[in-house]
This record gives C-alpha cells, structure tokens and sequence, in this order.
C-alpha cells in the first residue's frame, strides 16, 4: 500500500488510520494497532512540523507492506529539509522545535514501539524513515 | 478532539475526548490556557480517561500545563489515563513530576484535602 498526501497535520489521522486499515486483515491485536498507529503517527508528525515546517505544499508518503510471516514494514518519507544529525536527533528530549512545546520523544517512542527503526537523511534531501514491527500471530489460538 | 470543562471551587478539570496528536495538541493546549485564565483556577486536572490516541505530542501538552500552573503556585494531576497513555507519558519521566490519579474524584479529594491542612497550618501558627 502506498499513499501520498499533503503535509497538513489533519491529515496525521487519516496516516495512522490507512495504516491501522492496511494490517488490519493480520488480525493484530488492540495494542499491536495501537503501537502501529502510533508509530505512524509519530514519523509523518515529524515530517510535516520538521521535514517540511508545516508547508501544506509538502507531500508526504506512506507506505507499507505485509511480509511473510506477520512481518509489517512502514515507510515514511519526505522530500523536506532533512536531518543535520540522525543521531542526535535520535536521542530523547532533543528537539529542535523551540515556538511550540515539543518533547523531543518522537524517536524514542518509534523505537520502543517497533521492533526496527531505521532513519535516513541528508540536509535538504528529505527523510525516509522505515520501522519494522513483527506481529504476534500465535496470538489466541 | 474536544474538551469539557468543569470547575469546582478553585480547581478546573479538562476532560479531554478523543485522539490527542500534533494536530489537536494546539487546540487543547489554547483552550485549556484561556479556560485557566479568564476563571482564575489555580489547579488543573486533566482526565484523559476518554482518550482514544495519543502519541509524543500529548507529552507536551502536560509539561507545558505543569509548567504554568506550577508557576502561579497550583498544582497539577492527571486522571483516568489508560494503559497505553500511561506508557507514553513514562517514558518522557512525567510521572516524576505530575501526580496521576485513577480518577478526577480522587484528584480532586487530594487538592482539596491539602488546600485545607494548609489551612489550618496557618490557622494554629497565628
């Protein structure tokens, strides 16, 4: 599955929701979607406040696959500023949002929620961030 | 998301509904300020316990609450969050400065019980 839209933050729930939707035949379990959702939600928040400050002419991409064996992969992109530093962006609390109240746990909350999560950029070349998250599927049987 | 507003004595309580992300989060986080302000509440309790989703945006709408309601003296509790709200506001350490409560009641018997020994600790040092 793959879908484009603007880089509005209304459309953050439509993102996590069309991904919630997409694995949604795996039967995950509530807190599996909810973590998946989550993890969504995070990645295309950070591409529309960072990757493109908010600018409604960004195009933000979300894709994602089911692999064998329960495997979901989630790749967000962006074509946007990029990141200077990957990890130190990575790193709890670090933010670079001064104007609003941003907590800098954007990362750490994609990471605890997914098994994988892995972030590639280059300053003024955009952001792909791709997490990787196994489901449980011996789950209730 | 919307937000319903309830106020006893000095204490305002935001009941939050719905999904809580960076979208919603200015929203909130404007209402909840105008409310503290043009009723004058010194304390805030935020029941999140109607929240459906919430990601890392939620963690600064409560340390922005905290920081201006601590500052003016009030106290500040979070009530009803479920399991998974709870997970995100640990990791950023919240709780280590935040009180959370299982319900708003509860919040609401421990300002009110302090605001009283305060009281007469005033009273009995006259």
């Amino acid at each position: 599955m793959r879908i484009e839209f603007a880089a509005l933050a209304e459309n953050e729930a439509f993102a996590r929701s069309a991904a919630a939707a997409f694995v949604a035949c795996m039967d995950p379990t509530i807190e599996e979607l909810t973590e998946i959702k989550t993890g969504v939600s995070e990645a295309v928040s950070n591409s529309i406040i960072h990757g493109y400050k908010e600018n409604p002419n960004g195009t933000v991409e979300l894709e994602c696959q089911i692999r064998e064996g329960g495997k979901i992969v989630i790749i967000v992109r962006d074509q946007g500023v990029g990141i200077e530093d990957v990890n130190k962006a990575r790193e709890p609390m670090f933010t670079t949002g001064k104007t609003e109240e941003r907590s800098g746990m954007g990362f750490t909350v994609m990471e605890s929620f997914m098994d994988r999560l892995e972030v590639e950029s280059r300053a003024g070349e955009g952001t792909t961030v791709t997490m990787i998250k196994q489901l449980d599927l011996s789950d209730g049987l | 998301m919307h937000l319903n507003f309830q106020m006893t004595d000095n204490i305002l309580v935001a009941s939050a509904f719905g999904e809580l992300d960076h979208h919603s989060a200015s929203t909130v986080r404007d209402e909840i300020d105008e409310t503290m302000e043009a009723f004058q509440c010194r304390h805030l309790i935020l029941d999140f316990a109607k929240v459906t989703f919430m990601d890392s945006s939620g963690i600064g709408v409560v340390l922005g609450r905290y920081n201006k309601v601590t500052k003016k003296g009030g106290r500040i509790f979070l009530a009803g969050c479920s399991e998974f709200v709870e997970k995100i506001l640990y990791m950023a350490g919240i709780f280590t400065v935040v009180d959370k409560q299982k319900s708003v009641e509860d919040a609401i018997c421990l300002i009110k019980g302090q605001e009283q020994l305060q009281m007469e600790v005033t009273v009995s040092g006259e």
